[in-house]
């Protein structure tokens, strides 16, 4: 029968459709300063993010490389290189990934058997951290990741791995620390949760953290709903949320799904009281601009804020530096994602020139005995410490909330620029 | 699940299924006219909405307003299609039609990401914003306005295939290449403007969709799957069928999220057009 025969290449095809592109590479170079793999997403999906962490990174190995009055760890020197290593010079190798697991791996074990660099650092991507990492662990050399969230990667309990950053533990715990807080504050109570999340790992994973707490915390989950990531229609979940009514809306969704839950809400007229989601797609500036109306009040969480800096003088400092690069046309601020990754690179090369050699076990120890201050730090963190997993203690999240169409930060209460807009307001009806 | 839910739930999937109807429509006249599956499908159903698009960031044109030319271009692309590529690979074998078309899929999709970017684009306040409410169940208005002008595209195009002699031609051309052609019907112009017409169908509903659906050079892929189901469903080829098709899968798609389980939606789908395939491989209303 044709129809059946053209049945069958047409899911083939469906599946093809699904594939990418391959691509291209780096050249190599003799190595004689202190090398670092810098291995970031340049194309693909998350480009824009990969560029920019680069900047940051570039931007730090030139502080590095001089002199400089900056209160980074290591970095406040008269002479010009890593004092610790008789003023050697940092070369970075940066090498795109392009988000695909495999390729990330392939460059892991091209930079360190050919271009012999000291350390690696990356990837953003969970799933691309994962596999490069696991190179740099079987052949025994530093991996430094700044961003990545699973919780898995440090679950490994990889002897080369460390990671600065929280993870989806940590920032799903701090919403719902946040939520009991809240309830003290404002004398209110929360009895129900609802959780929506996209169905790749990143979801499952924050929704199960998710649903883990809510139970720990006596909260009733009264939605629990999976969708296809890129979905073409919300309206069922979207129904069933206005249906079940929880207390606090928690989503877990990529830029594309986080636009159709506002779009399809905002028809179906659904306001929780409270939303809190996780980062992502909350957090991508295209969709704080395309929104903007339809989302006030709504809060994310977030490893980084802007509007500290007037608590903390670096974060200014750093981002006058950040505009001035010129890989960042238009003098962007410096945003959640190169300041994580500055963040990890500071910390690795902190390591490097405290170690004062470039052998890998030298680096590992140095970077177990790390323990650079909260000053000396962007992020709203007590510490940079690592756990006998590489897991960074000294993490802390704060939560954001749109107030006037941009993030401010609500929580911790100690480090909050803004009071908690609280019932989310209705959507403004076009005259 | 209270009743109100319920009929929420068939409102919603009632106004999505339209769209998805009219995205399958383009596909099934193309296949049923000269038995040719176009995977490129999904991307003209992107180069229309980023038409859209285009017209209101440029010319702040309200893809309402812009809908006459998003059709034309599309009509125009669809055309070029035949004449340009398919003419040639009428005769080839089936796998290397379906990678001439899935290969313009890639191209345009890369295209796409190459001149436009990948980012996320929104067509701010449309004509036809915000909602109504009746009796408790709240209506989006573009989503209605789509489904309106999807019925209406419908009616147009089966009045055009039934009712006037070029597309009577195209019946007969549909139904006997080799006989049309004797009976001094130009099966080329035929085929041109077949393709012409599908493309047109989609076009007409990426206007429509670019007023509630964010665009993006992957978009195509999303729904196309789904206009894949429906053509299936509908029976290869009869467009009415595809528009009942359409209908059930916008329906199932959120009743199943609504009575199951959100994850399952799509399991729901495309289970009843496993059990339809399987009892009807020639779908609910094909004939062959």
């Amino acid at each position: 029968m044709k129809a059946s025969r053209r049945l069958g290449a047409l899911s083939v095809l469906t599946a093809a459709l699904l594939l990418g592109l391959l691509a291209g590479s780096a050249r190599a170079q003799a190595p004689r300063e202190v090398v670092i793999g810098v291995v970031y997403p340049l194309s693909g999906n998350l480009a824009q993010i990969g560029i920019d962490s680069v900047t940051a990174i570039r931007m730090a190995a030139e502080i590095f490389n001089g002199r400089s009055e900056l209160n980074l760890p290591s970095a406040r020197k008269t002479a010009a290189g890593l004092p610790g290593l008789a003023g050697a010079k940092i070369r970075l190798i940066v090498v795109d990934h392009q988000g695909k697991p495999e390729l990330g791996q392939a460059e892991a074990e091209r930079l360190i058997t050919q271009e012999k660099v000291t350390a690696l650092l990356g990837c953003v991507h969970s799933s691309v951290t994962a596999t490069a990492s696991q190179v740099a662990e079987r052949y025994g050399v530093p991996f430094m990741n700044g961003e990545s969230s699973s919780p898995t990667l440090t679950e490994r309990g990889f002897k080369w791995f460390f990671r600065t950053s929280p993870h989806d533990g940590h920032f799903s715990q701090a919403m719902f620390d946040f939520i009991r807080d809240f309830e003290k504050k404002r004398g209110i109570k929360v009895k129900t949760v609802g959780i929506m999340h996209e169905d790749t790992l990143f979801g499952a994973d924050s929704a199960k953290v998710q649903e883990e707490l809510a139970k720990r915390g006596g909260y009733e989950v009264v939605a629990k709903m999976a969708y296809r990531s890129r979905t073409t229609s919300l309206d069922a979940e979207v129904t069933r949320l206005k249906a079940a009514n929880p207390d606090v809306f928690l989503p877990t969704s990529y830029t594309t799904d986080a636009t159709l839950y506002v779009k399809t809400a905002k028809t179906l007229d659904y306001i929780p009281k409270l939303l809190i989601a996780q980062n992502a797609g909350w957090v991508d500036p295209a969709f704080v601009q395309e929104m903007r109306a339809d989302i006030e009040g709504h809060i994310t969480r977030s490893p980084f804020a802007l509007d500290l800096q007037a608590k903390k003088p670096l974060i200014r400092e750093i981002n006058q530096l950040f505009k001035k690069q010129k890989d960042n046309p238009g003098g962007r601020d410096i945003s959640e994602a190169p300041t994580r990754a500055l963040t990890a690179f500071t910390v690795l090369v902190d390591a490097i020139n405290r170690a004062r050699s470039t052998n890998p076990e030298d680096i590992r120890k140095a970077l177990v005995a790390a323990n650079v201050p909260a000053e000396q730090l962007l992020m709203p963190w007590t510490a940079v410490r690592f756990d006998e997993k590489g897991q960074n203690t000294g993490v802390r999240a704060i939560l954001q909330q749109i107030q006037k169409g941009a993030y401010a930060t609500i929580y911790p209460f100690d480090l909050a620029s803004a009071d908690v807009v609280y019932p989310l307001p209705g959507y403004k009806e076009k005259k | 699940m209270t009743a109100e839910v319920l009929l929420q739930g068939i409102v919603s999937g009632l106004l999505m299924g339209l769209v998805y109807a009219l995205i399958a429509a383009g596909l099934s006249l193309i296949f049923g006219l000269m038995e040719i599956v176009n995977f490129a499908h999904g991307e003209f159903l992107m180069v229309a909405m980023f038409t859209s698009y285009w017209a209101w960031a440029l010319w702040r044109l309200d893809p309402l307003v812009s809908l006459p030319l998003t059709v034309c271009l599309l009509f125009v692309l669809g055309a070029a299609t035949y004449w340009g590529l398919i003419r040639w690979i009428l005769d080839a074998p089936m796998l290397a039609q379906i990678f001439a078309t899935f290969g313009l899929a890639v191209f345009l999709r890369s295209a796409a990401q190459a001149l436009w970017g990948v980012d996320f684009l929104v067509v701010k306040s449309p004509l036809a914003e915000g909602r109504i409410s009746v009796g408790g169940l709240f209506l989006g208005l573009p989503q209605l306005v789509a489904s309106v002008g999807s019925l209406a595209a419908f009616a147009g195009l089966h009045w055009f295939i039934s009712r006037t002699e070029t597309g009577l031609a195209l019946q007969a051309t549909a139904q006997d290449r080799q006989a049309a052609s004797l009976m001094g019907i130009d099966t080329q112009r035929m085929f041109a403007l077949g393709w012409g017409i599908g493309a047109a169908c989609v076009g007409v509903a990426g206007a429509l969709l670019s007023m509630f659906f964010y665009v993006f050079p992957e978009v195509g892929a999303t729904f196309s799957l789904l206009a894949y189901v429906a053509v299936a469903l509908g029976g290869f080829g009869n467009v009415p069928g595809t528009l009942v098709a359409g209908v059930v899968v916008g329906l199932v798609e959120v009743l199943g999220g609504l009575l199951i389980a959100p994850a399952l939606k799509y399991a729901v789908v495309f289970a009843i057009y496993l059990v339809v395939v399987l009892w009807r491989p020639q779908g609910l209303f094909g004939r062959f």
